[in-house]
């Protein structure tokens, strides 16, 4: 099975038969990855129902829910790692998520599109609009995206609450790339934290 | 097939051990009335049980001996649908205290020779599943794969992991509460005086007498509406005249909705007991699993290995998708393994009876990934 290259980087890293909590799972294609291959325990919550009904078929446990309040309801460290990707640019209060995962998992993962990307940058500079590119497809009106985030303002708030990177990793072109000026070359970051 | 005896349609079975109640009652023997459908695998490990809802009975995928009508959740229940019974062995049985041939107020008192009427205990939802355990031990049965069911019968298939923890694999809970709130128990309380208030109830003693049919059909019409959706009444009734042109200015079923509700009322009492009436919405009033398990619901599931999938509908005012939510916050906090989905529907608390393609794809996949577990073991999944 292929993963999404951010998915792939989080399968290879996360620890042989721990519980997992996959906030925003969509179909589960990275859950049924890690029960099949890491041997994990993996839950997922989904906002879609039809996602939900993919993922429930490919017998994954998935709650429908909204990240944005039902992350409240599960208890505290019930979980080895809460993951989170490419979900958090789209909720309310970020800050209040990224709490919430290291509330119910020891350790989270976090992956999001980078909004200082040079591509980005130029289309905003000389372009004068919203960018759309290939990672931010949507024109600004209809983007569930709306809490962009640069690599440089995660670092900072990761910084602010005092919290630990135990990993980073920075793709381009869905390649691997290094943490050099990531917050230029970097079209997207995967980040591992613990309290 | 099998020319085992206990496998079939309209099977029946006196079980001659006593069952000890919630109400602290005890029946010296339980008679169960129940259906099989499909053929039980070499390690009986093929068992999907359903429960029905207040007044469905074992007749889930065969013509209704009264009525003639088609099986209750034929869409769900058959040969290639999602509980199919080319490969699941399917078992439905009248719940106990109901009148389609399990014990229920309208059996003899084995006392007396007459029939119980109110001398009948009051049973539990939780002595629902203990007479199907019973049954099951009877067919040979020591471990579910599945136990599902709709509305009441969510409730037993709650109650089910809750009781027997090792004696299910997997619980799918449709359109379904772990308790009877207010609002609940107070349409039924409408229902249970509409019946009492009929002269020929008679303290329920009507037996060879003529039945409370007047009371039992405004019961069904008072329950009928909650079971629907005021969008989906709407849509089908309006404010359409029935079979007229203007109103008469009279109390005669001038609407539509009018017409309809008298005539579910009026057709229910055709197949259904006025005294079963009463016991069954009091089995319902009485459930709260939390209470069982000194108030806390989570502590029902601790330590469950059992799978649960929840599925709620959108327009469901009877039992809304915040009684699923609190049934999967309780899972979660016992780390229970649970599937939970809010399906749209304009149909209301009936929905689950309708043939909706979500839900079947849903039932139908997690019944798959029960019975073929993913190759990796030991996950504590």
């Amino acid at each position: 099975m292929t993963l999404r290259p951010d998915l792939a980087i989080i399968a290879a890293n996360v620890a042989t038969g721990s519980r997992i909590l996959d906030v925003g799972c969509g179909d589960g294609a990275l859950m049924a990855a890690l029960r099949d291959e890491r041997g994990c325990d993996a839950r997922g919550l989904e906002i879609d129902p039809a996602n939900v009904a993919a993922a429930v078929a490919r017998g994954l446990s998935v709650i429908q829910g909204d990240a944005d309040t039902d992350l409240a309801d599960y208890p505290d460290g019930g979980f080895d790692y809460a993951i989170l990707s490419q979900t958090l640019q789209t909720t309310m209060r970020p800050d209040w998520v990224l709490d919430q995962l290291l509330r119910i998992g020891a350790r989270a993962f976090v992956s999001f599109p980078n909004f200082a990307h040079w591509r980005v940058r130029a289309s905003l500079l000389w372009g004068g609009r919203m960018p759309v590119t290939r990672l931010l497809p949507v024109a600004w009106y209809a983007t569930p995206n709306i809490h962009h985030v640069t690599i440089d303002d995660f670092r900072a708030l990761v910084a602010e609450r005092g919290l630990t990177v135990e990993g980073q990793w920075f793709l381009a072109g869905d390649k691997r790339r290094s943490a050099l000026a990531a917050n230029f070359a970097a079209e997207h970051a995967v980040f591992l934290l613990r309290k | 097939m099998t020319s085992d005896q206990r496998f079939g349609l309209q099977r029946h079975v006196r079980l001659t051990q006593p069952l000890a109640l919630d109400g602290g009652a005890v029946l010296p023997a339980v008679e169960i009335a129940y259906e099989t459908y499909g053929a039980l695998n070499a390690d009986a490990s093929n068992a999907i049980l359903i429960c029905h809802a207040l007044t469905m009975d074992q007749h889930v995928a065969s013509k209704h001996p009264i009525t003639g009508k088609p099986g209750w959740w034929e869409q769900m229940v058959g040969s290639g649908r999602p509980i199919d019974t080319d490969r699941y062995f399917v078992i439905c049985a009248n719940v106990l205290g109901s009148c389609m041939g399990s014990s229920g107020p309208a059996s003899i008192d084995p006392a007396t020779g007459a029939p119980y009427a109110m001398a009948f205990p009051v049973i539990t939802i939780r002595d629902m599943v203990r007479a199907q355990a019973m049954l099951l031990d009877h067919l040979g049965i020591a471990r579910l794969m599945a136990v599902v069911g709709g509305s009441m019968g969510g409730m037993q298939a709650l109650s089910w992991p809750a009781t027997y923890p090792e004696r299910v694999a997997s619980a799918v809970v449709i359109a379904s509460t772990a308790r009877h709130s207010a609002q609940n128990i107070a349409f039924h309380e409408v229902g249970r005086q509409a019946v009492m208030a009929d002269p020929n109830w008679r303290g329920g003693a009507y037996y060879g007498h003529t039945p409370p049919t007047a009371g039992l059909a405004v019961a069904r019409m008072a329950a009928h509406i909650t079971y629907l959706s005021e969008a989906g009444l709407t849509e089908k009734f309006g404010r359409k005249l029935q079979e007229r042109d203007t109103k008469t200015f009279g109390f005669d079923a001038d609407f539509q909705v009018e017409s309809y509700l008298r005539h579910q009322g009026i057709s229910f009492t055709d197949r259904f007991d006025a005294n079963a009436y009463l016991y069954i919405t009091r089995a319902m009033d009485y459930f709260d699993l939390a209470e069982e398990h000194g108030g806390r619901l989570a502590d029902a599931f601790k330590g469950n290995a059992t799978r649960f999938c929840l599925i709620s509908f959108d327009t469901d005012w009877l039992y809304p998708t915040a009684e699923s939510r609190s049934i999967v916050h309780a899972l979660n906090a016992a780390g229970a393994a649970a599937s939970f989905v809010e399906l749209k529907s304009p149909f209301g608390h009936d929905a689950f009876l309708l043939d909706v393609p979500e839900m079947n794809r849903v039932i139908d996949g997690f019944l798959r990934a029960v019975e073929t577990p993913s190759p990796l073991k030991g996950r504590g999944l």
